[in-house]
């Protein structure tokens, strides 16, 4: 059996292998609607904002579990995003600036407590540590269940509100005038990222989720125009990078999977932003060349006529 | 007695403590083409929004065929200005128009083969039968502000307010818009237009409402249309040519 192939022949590989395409899948398709309402900035600020949280959970429970940090990411990612309103809302300053000050704060917070937990001598703290890059080495057939539940849950939710999701995204002034409950959609869209963003702390690392979130959506955007296949797309870009990284990383010499992960998704959205019909680079070269020597013939022919009526 | 399309009584509406609209009150009469007229600022949007409770009212009440909006929205359609929403979205002129439906069809119902049928009408309606299939971001202006309206007429409504539905777009399809709301206007449904243009009010509208910020004017446009009360709602602002009898405006800013 040649070297690569026993990779996958290890079943701890395969758990992480799963965990890991899962998770590109689920981030990928609820990433879609937070791109395009353009939310990009904002799942940044609700990874950053999860690691307090995560921290709290930790400390007033002392164990690892995933629902608590849920319950800690899902707080503290309301609290930074009701912040982020708040001081859009009441003072001159704009989103941008409101999210950077967010985002920040709660992450600098999220720093000093797990620096606290790492002193606190708690034994059960090990790898903590690693929720800034994630590491999905540590990750074990319970918590590929619960990434496996969690994804169905989400897709399950975007699937069924696809068509809210939809009017919410692209008109949402329209969407409240037909009686749509537009706060709460955005909260539940909010809340699904969080809940993306928690899943993926272990593997990848609060840092680096907004890349997940995001990279995939706006990857999938450039190959086509229908929504439905847009998200799908996007969940399969993620899903090729969550398995692509994490086959990399299991091969290579110790690298990190988050990081890799995360850098086949920028692989794949170079190769979208060069190759994508009609909205990549080389399509647009082609077809400014064709019209180009189009143009160019009908003068040689333009030209030939004149000569042949001046005669 | 008849129910009116829409009644207001005395709303104040304000964006942080200035306010932008001061005691208003008026009722529409039924199958009317009516016009909102003012200078900028006047809060003619915001008038048109907090009808249809999209931003908060200070005071006051708003009723569409005598009850609150939130129990008739059925009966409202609605056209928002067009660079309200990103058009490079990922979809069709048709997906667009079907959209009318979505307050129809309830929660987690896809539209399907009756509101595709339904959609496609009424982009025939709006002239852009071809474009069905076109991505919205390669229609031109005048042609999203047809899909806007393709679909308002899609929601069926018997109450109209549209948005601006002329900026930016060429004669063509401001001949078609009009055409279009006079065929509603037959039906016997009410629309209100925010307009800009008052060399057109005339030709356009039966009847008339000068805004600024309070209600200057609200009636038939031949009794409304007159220098005295447009020098009332545009101030300083607004310079009257008299030639021929007939009054050429012109406005500074729209």
């Amino acid at each position: 059996m040649s070297d690569w192939m026993t990779v996958f022949a290890d079943p701890n590989v395969q758990w992480i292998l799963f965990g890991c395409m899962l998770l590109g899948l689920s981030s990928g398709v609820i990433g879609s609607f937070a791109y395009l309402r353009k939310q990009s900035l904002m799942g940044d600020a609700l990874a950053h904002a999860a690691l307090p949280g995560v921290c709290i959970a930790f400390m007033l429970s002392g164990s690892k579990s995933i629902a608590l940090f849920l319950i800690g990411a899902a707080v503290a990612g309301t609290a930074a995003t009701f912040g982020i309103g708040y001081i859009t809302r009441h003072t001159r300053i704009k989103q941008d600036a409101a999210l950077a000050i967010v985002l920040s704060t709660f992450f600098g917070l999220g720093i000093v407590l797990l620096t606290q937990i790492q002193h606190s001598g708690n034994g059960n703290q090990s790898g903590l540590d690693k929720f800034l890059f994630g590491q999905a080495a540590t990750m074990m057939q319970n918590d590929v269940w619960i990434m496996a539940i969690i994804s169905l849950v989400l897709i399950g939710i975007s699937t069924l509100l696809f068509k809210e999701f939809k009017l919410l995204s692209f008109d949402p002034g329209f969407a409240r005038g037909i009686g749509y409950p537009v706060a709460f959609l955005d909260q539940l869209i909010m809340f699904l990222l969080v809940v993306a963003v928690v899943a993926g702390i272990q593997a990848v690392g609060v840092v680096l989720m907004a890349a997940l979130l995001i990279t995939p959506a706006v990857s999938a955007r450039y190959w086509t125009e229908r929504l439905g296949f847009m998200v799908a797309l996007s969940g399969m870009f993620g899903a090729l990078s969550g398995l692509a990284g994490t086959f990399i990383s299991s091969t290579g010499n110790n690298l990190p999977t988050g990081p890799l992960i995360v850098l086949v998704a920028t692989a794949v959205f170079f190769f979208s932003v060069l190759a994508a019909p009609r909205r990549g680079i080389l399509s647009k070269l082609l077809l400014r060349a064709s019209a180009r020597s189009q143009a160019r013939q009908e003068q040689v022919i333009l030209q030939a006529v004149r000569r042949e009526q001046d005669r | 007695m008849p129910v009116h399309p829409l009644t207001i009584q005395n709303m104040t509406v304000a964006y942080e403590k200035k306010p932008v609209l001061r005691d208003i009150s008026f009722q529409v009469p039924e199958g009317k083409l009516i016009g909102i007229v003012g200078p900028n600022g006047a809060g003619k949007s915001t008038l048109i929004k907090a009808a249809l409770e999209l931003i908060p009212k200070l005071s006051g009440d708003a009723a569409i065929y005598g009850k609150p909006y939130a129990e008739q929205r059925k009966l409202v359609g609605y056209v928002p200005q067009r660079e309200s929403v990103d058009w490079d979205f990922p979809t069709n002129a048709l997906d667009v128009v079907a959209m009318g439906r979505y307050g129809h069809l309830g929660w987690f119902k896809r539209p399907g083969g009756v509101e595709k049928k339904l959609a496609m009408a009424c982009l025939a309606k709006v002239g852009m039968s071809e474009f069905a299939g076109r991505q919205i971001s390669q229609l031109s202006g005048g042609q999203q502000q047809r899909i806007f309206l393709a679909r308002a007429l899609a929601q069926d409504a018997k109450l109209y307010f549209m948005d601006e539905p002329f900026v930016g777009v060429d004669a063509a399809t401001e001949k078609a818009i009009i055409t279009l709301l006079n065929e509603l206007k037959m039906q016997g449904k009410t629309v209100l237009v925010v307009h800009h243009d008052l060399a057109t009010v005339q030709e356009y509208f039966d009847w008339l409402m000068l805004l600024n910020v309070e209600l200057i004017a609200f009636g038939p446009t031949e009794q409304t249309f007159t220098a005295d009360k447009l020098q009332q709602a545009y101030g300083g602002k607004l310079t009257m040519l008299d030639r021929d009898g007939q009054s050429a405006l012109i406005t500074s800013g729209r």
